[in-house]
């Protein structure tokens, strides 16, 4: 559904993606990982052109787009985008942020476009909330109006950049809660994400990104428990033990401290 | 005692004739106003785009605006311009304010605009919406309502600014005062009453500037 051969993109000097080769199939969940700066969501911003990469190919649906031959609204019309910020549209209701791009870009008929941006809104748990304005939810139903908002315009596929991150722990839930429920219907999408549970549980695709390039690809099973490049396990062990490292290095310290006078040598040797 | 008897005096023996001229003082100011909205929209629009050419566009033309005296500019449309076409006492000083106005206001504009997140557009673009439609459907109805105090503020500006139409003989307020003056003698008075004309209705304008500011803040929420 979703093909990309070597992708690049620079910003000024800075060289981002360098060589991004990507296959998605329709249905597929595809989880991006990988620390920051890696190039994900760059690389998530090129599938729909908000970022223009300098070289390669995109090709959705079987077909090559390019931004001077295709009409790029066109084609993100049909791409829907999850941000980490939300975006939400401050000055119009739930409702409003979600019927503005059916009613403003297809001309779907107001009352028509009211009656399906309710029934979303029903679908992510907010139809209450329907008239309410973006700064009266919390972030997690923020982000799921975001969902409704991008599903409104019925979508080929889905990009999450990074939709969890903004959220107070305890409202993670609720959005992923919504993620795999589009997953279950068969949604092609794209994720970037820090959710390694998410992504063991829903993706059939794990790519884990680091310095611009694809380092592995793969189902989670094997990127999770059977990775075969070093740095993926190395990402992998910093992402899924993240106090671990850290804790025992300060009970290290502290337990030799008390015993004997630290020399650098031993200090150092507890830090690493 | 004899200064504030004389300002009462032909405060209500001139009622008519200062009433009527302060008319003219707010018809004029409007008028300026509100084709200098329209400028400055059209520059900041013009600024902000990615095209060097449009961007130097408004560039030249904030810069020549701002950096040349009102009244030369009305004198250049009033005497200059009346070679090719006669705009009157009435619309050479309102398109002269209009476009004086308007480079500053394109600043105003400009730097509403870009004071909206980025991701107000990213998002609106990532709908399939088309830039100039994000531009008059999220972005513009946001930027409006942060450069409301700003745009006032002008707007107090341009009213007092318009005194200066009185050089290419619009009878507004400070013409009439002048030729008030000059027929009475009585300088202080005439400009005394002039000043409390500009300043009721720059408190009455601030006034609804400030209730303006609360309404839109309402609405928000």
């Amino acid at each position: 559904m979703i093909k990309i051969k070597g992708l690049q993109k620079y910003f000024g000097s800075l060289h981002v993606l360098k060589g991004i080769d990507l296959e998605i199939n329709r249905s597929e969940v595809v989880c991006l990982i990988g620390a920051s700066g890696s190039g994900k969501s760059t690389l998530l911003r090129c599938i729909n052109f908000l970022e223009k990469a300098q070289d390669g190919e995109i090709w959705i649906d079987g077909e090559k787009v390019e931004s001077k031959t295709h009409d790029l609204n066109e084609i993100r019309a049909e791409v829907g985008m999850v941000f980490q910020l939300f975006n939400l549209f401050p000055h119009k209701t739930v409702l409003g942020n979600v019927i503005e791009a059916p009613v403003m870009v297809k001309g779907v008929a107001k009352d028509e476009a009211k009656k399906e941006g309710l029934s979303l809104l029903e679908k992510v748990g907010l139809g209450d909330k329907a008239y309410s304005y973006p700064n009266q939810l919390s972030g997690g139903q923020k982000q799921r109006v975001a969902i409704a908002r991008a599903l409104a315009m019925k979508p080929k596929i889905m990009l999450f950049d990074e939709p969890t991150s903004a959220l107070d722990p305890e409202l993670v839930g609720e959005v992923l809660d919504v993620m795999k429920q589009l997953a279950r219907e068969g949604m092609t999408m794209i994720v970037v994400t820090h959710e390694m549970g998410f992504a063991k549980e829903v993706a059939e695709q794990v790519i884990y990104m680091d310095d611009g390039k694809i380092v592995e690809a793969g189902p989670p099973e094997q990127i999770f428990e059977n990775p075969g490049e070093e740095r993926t396990r190395e990402f992998l062990s910093r992402v899924l033990n993240p106090n671990k490292s850290p804790d025992q290095q300060s009970k290290k310290v502290k337990r030799l401290s008390p015993k004997k006078k630290v020399s650098g040598y031993r200090l150092e040797e507890a830090v690493n | 005692m004899e200064f504030l008897q004389g300002v009462l005096y032909y405060l209500v023996k001139d009622a008519p004739i200062f009433a009527a001229a302060a008319w003219l003082t707010i018809k004029l100011t409007f008028a300026a106003l509100v084709i200098g909205v329209v400028i400055g929209l059209f520059f900041a629009l013009l600024k902000i785009s990615s095209s060097r050419l449009l961007t130097g566009i408004a560039n030249l033309y904030i810069t020549i605006i701002r950096g040349t005296p009102l009244i030369v500019q009305i004198f250049a449309i009033y005497f200059g311009l009346a070679r090719i076409y006669d705009f009157g006492p009435f619309w050479s000083p309102a398109i002269a304010l209009a476009i004086h106005n308007g480079a500053y206001i394109a600043e105003i504009f400009r730097a509403g605009i870009q004071s909206i997140d980025k991701g107000q557009m990213e998002a609106a673009r990532s709908l399939g919406m088309p830039y100039p439609l994000a531009m008059r459907r999220i972005i513009l109805p946001q930027a409006f309502k942060r450069v409301v105090p700003p745009l006032g503020n002008q707007f107090i500006i341009g009213l007092k600014d318009s005194s200066l139409a009185a050089f290419v003989t619009a009878p507004e307020l400070f013409a009439i005062s002048m030729r008030r003056a000059a027929a009475t003698l009585a300088d202080l008075e005439m400009y005394a009453i002039a000043g409390l004309y500009y300043l009721a209705m720059v408190v009455i304008f601030s006034f609804l500037v400030s209730k303006l500011e609360k309404r839109l803040k309402v609405d928000e929420a």
